[in-house]
C-alpha cells in the first residue's frame, strides 16, 4: 500500500484506473445521492397519493396515484371566492424577488466601501455586523411587530420586503466584501488612472466584474424570504397578504395533519427553487469560494 | 455624483412605503372581522353561514380568517391590543380566563344573550363571574367510536375492560397525552387541578390511572406512542390491521373516509358498573374583542351564528354538537347517530376550568404520562417531577426592583460616551481621519440607517425585554432577577433535565455532532466529484445539492413524518431488513440523532459546494509533486489537501457553527423537544418560554442575550487564537 503502484499514480492524471476503485467511488456517490433524494421522494409520494395520511413504506412510490392533492391546494379560494392560491403565490413571488432586489442593492455599496476603502468605525462596524447573526431571533419577533405597525406596515407586502431585506442585509454584505476583495484592485486604478471618478470605477469595472457573485447572493436572499415563515405568520394576519409557506403551515397542525395537501404545497414551493439551482449551479460553486465567507 | 447609490436606495425605500401606503385598502364604513381556527367542514360550514350573513347584510364587508390551531391564542394576542385583530373570533371557554387577563375579550352585552336558547351549563362555562364573555356555539368532548360489524347497533361494551379483553389492537386512542387521558383519571376519582385550583395530579387515583394504561399499552391493546393521525388512520382500516373502536373528539369523523359505518357512544366505565369517566368538555364560543371596529355589527354577528338557521348549518355540515337548544328540536340533528352520542357524552363531561393554572397544567402532566408509559419511571417519581415542573412555570414574578440604579448608570454612560465624541470631535488626528473616512461614508449611510432601524433596534429592545417580567402589557422592571433565575437553574439541581447547563450541554454536542458530519461528509463528497474524468459528475452534482433547495421546514416536517413510530419510512426500512423498528423519540440517543440526521442531511450540500470551489483552487502541480515523492492518498490528502482547504473552509466552518447553534426549525419541527424537552436546545427552549410556558418574554430574552453573549465571546476567543497563532 506504502507504495504508489502504477495504476494509483495514472489515478489523478486521469489515465486508466482500477475498476474496482471506479465502481466503489460510483458506489459511494449513488448511496448518497440515494440518501440525497429519498426525503424528496417521500414527499413526492405523499404528493401524489390520494390519501391524506402516509403509511409505511419503504418504496417511495405513490398509493392510488392521483392529482387530487395538487387539485384541492392550487384551487382554494375564500369565502368571497378570490383565488386564495393565486394570491399567495403572487405575493411569496413578489415578496421574493423584491427582497432580493432591494437586500442586494442596499449590501452592495457597503460592500464595496468594505473591500476598498479605510475608514473610521469599520472594524467595529463589521463585527456588529457579524454580531446581529448571533443574536436569535426569537426575541427580536415582538419589537419588530410594534416597529412595523409603526411605521403603518403590517399586513403588507412591503412591510415584509423591508424586513427580509435587512435581514439578509449583512450576510449579503459579508458575501460581497469577499467577492469584491477578490477582484484585483488594478482594474480600478487604470480606470481612474484614465480619469474615472471613483464611484464609476465602482460601477463601470467593480460591478460587472462582481456580478456573479452577486447574482448567487441575490439567489440566497431570495431563497430566505421565499422560505420564511415564522415572520410572516406573525406579520401578516389576512389570508389574501399570507405567503405561500405561511398556507404549507396550515396543513400540517397539531391536531390532524393534511400531509397530503402539505406535500404538494411542499413541491410546489420547492420546485422553482430547485430549477433556480440547476440553472445556476456552476455560478453557485463559484460564487460562494470567490474568496470564501470571510468571517 | 458619489451620493447616487445611497440616494438610488433610498428612493427605492420610500418607493416601496408609497406603494405600501396607496394599496393599503380603504376601511370601509361597516367592516368585520371573523378570526377562526376551523378546517375542512367545520370551515366550510362556517364559511357558508358568513355567506348567508352577507347576503342578509350588503352593506358590510364581512372578512374572515382561518389561522392554524397552533398559532392561534399567541396570534390573537399580537393582534388585537394594537388593532390588527378580529372583531369576532372563535375560541375555546377555557382560554377566557386568560383572555380576560389580557384585555383581549370583552363582555357580551346582555341584550344579545338570550338565556333560554342555551344549555344553562353551556352558558355557565363561557361565563366569568355570573357574566357571559362568549356567546355558545358548539361542545366538544371525547367519546367513544364504534365499528359497525364488530360493534352492531345496540350492542355496546359494558366497561373499557370488557372492550380492551382479546387479541390485537383493541382501542385507537391517543394514550399519552393529558386532556385524552383526563377521563380515565376522572374514572378512578383523580384530577388534574383540585376545587381550589391547585394541581392536584399526584396522588393515588393518578397511579392507579397511569398503571391501568400502562398495562393495556404494554399487553398491546392501545397502541404504543399513537398520534391523531395514527387514530384516524386505525380506526378508518378497522380490525385486524387496525381497531375497531377509538376514543376521540368529533375532529375525527370529520378525517374518517366515507363509507365506515360507526356510532359514537360515551365512554364507558373502566370496570363494570363503576364511575364514569367524565371527559373534559369544550365549549366554544363566539368572543367579541374589546374595541371593535364596528360594535352593533359585531353584536348581530354574535346573534346570527348563534340563530337556530346557521346552528342547522353548522350541525349539518360542520357536524358540530350545536349549543343552541331550538337546532335540537330538527330531526335531522336530534337522529344524527353522531351528533347524538357526543351531545349525550357531553352532557357527562366535565367542563374544563378557565384558569391560567389549567394552562399550564398540560406540559408537565402530558410529559409525566408519556414518562411512566415509556417506562422510564414509576408513576409516582413522574408525577413528583410534573409537580416540581408545573411549579417552575407557575413561579412568581420576581419582585420588581428599583429601576433608578439602572437609570443612573446609563446616564453615566451617556455622558461618558458624550464627553469622549467631543474630544474625539476637537482632536486633529481624529477629524483629519473623519473626513478622509468621508467618501466611504458615501457608499454605507443607507446600510446603516435600515440595518440600524430594523435589525439593530429590534435587538436592543429584545435584550433590554430581558430585565423585565410578567406579560406584555404589564411588564415591570426586575434587575438581572430572569439572568440570576436562568443561571441558579430556578432553584433546582443545577444538571436537572431542562436547567440552562443541561440545555446549553445538548446544545454545544448538537452543535459539534452537526458540524463535524457536515464537514466530513461535505469534504468527502467533494474529493469524490473533484476526481478527474468522473463519469456522471455534474448529474452527481445537481442531485447531492437538492437538499439545499428544498425548504428547511418542508424537510424537517418530511423527516419527522419518515422517523414516525407506525408511518414512517425509517421503521418501514428497518424492519425490511429484520431489525425491530424503533421507537425514535421516546429516547435522548434516538431522538437526537434523528434531529442530527436531518440537520446533517440539510447541510452538507453547502459544505460539499464550498470545499468544491476550495478544492478547484489548489494547484495540481502540488498534488503531483507529492505523489512523485511517494505520498499515499491519505498522507496526500491529510499532509497536502486538508492544510490547503483549511483557510478557505474555517470561515464557512465558523458561519455553520453559529447558525447550527441557533438551528431552531429542525428541533422545534422533528423531536419537538421529545423526549421530555431532553433534546431541547437553548433557542427552542426560549421559544417555549416565550410562545408556550404562559408568555414569559423577559424570561426568553434573557435566554437569548446569553445564548447571544455565548456565541460572540467564542468566536472572539477563537478569532484571538487564530491571531495568536
Amino acid at each position: 500500500m506504502a507504495k504508489a503502484s502504477k495504476n494509483q499514480t495514472m489515478d489523478e492524471t486521469g489515465g486508466r484506473r482500477s475498476l474496482l476503485g471506479e465502481a466503489l467511488v460510483h458506489l459511494a456517490l449513488v448511496v448518497a445521492t440515494a440518501a440525497a433524494l429519498y426525503p424528496v421522494l417521500w414527499v413526492m409520494s405523499l404528493a401524489f397519493s390520494s390519501s391524506q395520511a402516509p403509511s409505511a413504506r419503504v418504496l417511495p412510490w405513490p398509493e392510488a396515484p392521483s392529482l387530487d392533492q395538487f387539485r384541492a391546494v392550487v384551487g382554494t379560494h375564500d369565502a368571497a371566492g378570490r383565488w386564495l392560491f393565486g394570491r399567495q403565490l403572487f405575493n411569496s413571488l413578489s415578496v421574493s424577488i423584491a427582497t432580493a432586489v432591494v437586500g442586494v442593492g442596499i449590501a452592495t455599496p457597503a460592500a464595496y466601501a468594505l473591500a476598498r476603502f479605510r475608514f473610521l468605525g469599520k472594524e467595529r462596524g463589521v463585527w456588529l455586523l457579524m454580531a446581529t447573526q448571533m443574536f436569535p431571533g426569537v426575541a427580536t419577533l415582538v419589537p419588530l411587530y410594534l416597529i412595523l405597525q409603526g411605521l403603518h406596515l403590517l399586513d403588507s407586502r412591503a412591510g415584509l420586503v423591508l424586513v427580509y431585506a435587512t435581514t439578509s442585509v449583512p450576510f449579503c454584505v459579508m458575501q460581497l466584501r469577499s467577492s469584491f476583495e477578490a477582484i484585483p484592485v488594478d482594474l480600478e486604478e487604470a480606470a481612474m488612472v484614465d480619469g474615472a471618478s471613483r464611484f464609476q470605477a465602482f460601477r463601470m469595472v467593480a460591478l460587472p466584474a462582481a456580478r456573479p457573485a452577486i447574482a448567487v447572493t441575490a439567489l440566497f436572499a431570495f431563497m430566505g424570504a421565499w422560505n420564511e415563515f415564522i415572520l410572516a405568520a406573525t406579520l401578516m394576519s389576512r389570508a389574501e397578504s399570507f405567503t405561500l409557506p405561511v398556507a404549507l403551515q396550515r396543513y400540517v397542525g397539531e391536531h390532524g395533519a393534511a400531509w397530503g395537501h402539505f406535500a404538494a404545497g411542499a413541491l410546489i414551493v420547492s420546485i422553482p427553487v430547485m430549477a433556480i439551482f440547476y440553472l445556476a449551479q456552476r455560478h453557485i460553486v463559484s460564487g460562494l469560494t470567490s474568496g470564501g465567507v470571510k468571517g | 455624483m458619489k451620493l447616487r447609490s445611497a440616494l438610488a436606495a433610498l428612493l427605492a425605500v420610500m418607493g416601496a412605503l408609497l406603494v405600501a401606503l396607496v394599496t393599503r385598502r380603504a376601511d370601509a364604513a361597516r367592516t368585520l372581522v371573523v378570526w377562526h381556527a376551523y378546517r375542512d367542514a367545520e370551515e366550510r360550514a362556517l364559511d357558508k353561514v358568513l355567506a348567508d350573513f352577507r347576503a342578509a347584510h350588503p352593506d358590510a364587508v364581512v372578512e374572515s380568517l382561518a389561522i392554524p390551531f397552533d398559532a392561534y391564542a399567541s396570534k390573537l394576542e399580537a393582534a388585537i391590543p394594537h388593532g390588527h385583530g378580529p372583531d369576532v373570533f372563535i375560541d375555546a371557554h377555557e382560554r377566557l380566563g386568560d383572555y380576560r387577563a389580557r384585555g383581549l375579550v370583552a363582555p357580551i352585552d346582555p341584550a344579545l344573550v338570550d338565556r333560554a336558547a342555551f344549555d344553562a351549563s353551556a352558558l355557565e362555562a363561557v361565563s366569568l363571574d355570573g357574566k357571559p364573555y362568549a356567546l355558545p356555539l358548539a361542545l366538544k368532548c371525547l367519546a367513544l367510536y364504534l365499528r359497525a360489524p364488530t360493534w352492531p347497533e345496540g350492542k355496546s361494551p359494558a366497561s373499557l375492560d370488557e372492550l380492551l379483553n382479546g387479541p390485537g389492537v383493541r382501542l385507537a386512542y391517543e394514550a399519552s397525552g393529558a386532556y385524552t387521558h383526563a377521563p380515565l383519571l376522572h374514572a378512578f376519582g383523580g384530577r388534574i387541578l383540585d376545587d381550589k385550583g391547585r394541581y392536584a395530579f399526584a396522588d393515588g387515583p393518578a397511579v392507579d390511572s397511569l398503571t391501568w394504561v400502562a398495562a393495556a399499552v404494554s399487553r398491546g391493546a392501545i397502541p404504543e406512542e399513537a398520534s391523531g393521525a395514527l387514530v384516524t388512520q386505525m380506526f378508518s382500516s378497522g380490525s385486524p390491521s387496525g381497531a375497531d373502536a377509538a376514543i376521540s373528539g368529533p375532529w375525527l369523523a370529520a378525517d374518517l373516509p366515507k363509507g365506515i359505518a360507526y356510532r359514537v357512544v360515551p365512554i364507558p366505565p373502566v370496570r363494570a358498573g363503576g364511575p364514569k369517566p367524565r371527559p373534559f368538555l369544550t365549549v366554544e364560543g363566539a368572543m367579541i374583542a374589546p374595541k371593535p371596529r364596528d360594535a352593533a355589527l359585531a353584536g348581530e354577528m354574535l346573534k346570527f351564528l348563534v340563530a337556530t338557521p346557521s346552528a342547522l348549518v353548522r350541525a349539518r355540515e360542520g357536524r358540530q354538537v350545536v349549543a343552541s337548544r331550538d337546532a335540537w328540536t330538527d330531526p335531522s340533528v336530534a337522529n344524527d347517530p353522531l351528533l347524538r352520542g357526543f351531545a349525550e357524552a357531553a352532557r357527562d363531561a366535565m367542563p374544563m376550568p378557565t384558569s391560567a393554572a389549567m394552562r399550564a397544567a398540560w406540559e408537565p402532566t402530558s410529559r409525566a404520562i408519556q414518562k411512566v408509559l415509556r417506562g422510564d419511571v414509576a408513576p409516582r417519581a413522574a408525577m413528583d417531577e410534573a409537580a416540581h415542573r408545573y411549579a417552575d412555570v407557575t413561579r412568581p414574578l420576581p419582585r420588581p426592583a428599583d429601576p433608578r440604579f439602572p437609570l443612573l448608570l446609563l446616564g453615566l454612560v451617556g455622558l461618558f460616551a458624550a464627553f469622549r465624541a467631543v474630544r474625539a470631535a476637537r482632536d486633529p488626528v481624529f477629524r483629519a481621519e473623519a473626513r478622509a473616512s468621508l467618501p466611504a461614508y458615501a457608499y454605507v449611510t443607507h446600510a446603516v440607517i435600515i440595518v440600524t432601524l430594523l435589525v439593530a433596534v429590534p435587538l436592543v429592545i429584545g435584550a433590554a425585554t430581558s430585565f423585565f417580567a410578567g406579560r406584555a402589557g404589564s411588564l415591570s422592571y426586575v434587575g438581572l432577577a430572569n439572568y440570576v433565575e436562568i443561571l441558579t437553574a430556578r432553584g433546582g439541581p443545577i444538571f436537572a433535565s431542562g436547567s440552562f447547563y443541561a440545555v446549553l450541554a445538548v446544545t454545544i454536542l448538537w452543535t459539534v455532532c452537526n458540524v463535524t458530519l457536515h464537514l466530513a461528509l461535505g469534504v468527502a463528497l467533494a474529493l469524490l466529484l473533484a476526481r478527474p474524468a468522473l463519469r456522471l459528475r455534474g448529474v452527481y452534482r445537481v442531485l447531492l445539492i437538492v437538499p439545499w433547495a428544498v425548504p428547511s421546514y418542508v424537510s424537517a416536517l418530511a423527516w419527522k413524518g419518515m422517523f414516525h413510530r407506525q408511518l414512517g419510512a425509517v421503521n418501514a426500512i428497518l424492519k425490511a431488513i429484520g431489525v425491530e423498528p424503533v421507537a425514535w423519540f421516546s429516547k435522548f440517543a434516538t431522538a437526537f440523532a434523528a434531529n442530527v440526521a436531518t440537520n446533517v442531511w440539510l447541510g452538507f450540500p453547502f459544505m460539499m459546494v464550498v470545499t468544491l470551489g476550495a478544492l478547484a483552487a489548489i494547484p495540481r502541480e502540488v498534488l503531483e509533486a507529492a505523489e512523485v515523492d511517494g505520498a499515499t492518498r491519505w498522507q496526500r490528502f491529510w499532509r497536502v489537501t486538508f492544510p490547503l482547504l483549511r483557510p478557505t473552509l474555517a470561515p464557512s466552518v465558523v458561519l455553520g457553527a453559529v447558525w447550527t447553534f441557533n438551528m431552531f426549525n429542525v428541533v422545534f419541527l422533528v423531536s419537538g423537544g421529545e423526549p421530555d424537552g431532553r433534546t431541547e436546545i437553548l433557542v427552542s427552549e426560549a421559544y417555549r418560554w416565550a410562545f408556550t410556558r404562559q408568555a414569559q418574554y423577559g424570561y426568553a430574552s434573557a435566554y437569548a442575550v446569553l445564548i447571544f453573549l455565548l456565541l460572540v465571546v467564542t468566536t472572539r476567543l477563537i478569532r484571538a487564537q487564530k491571531e495568536a497563532a
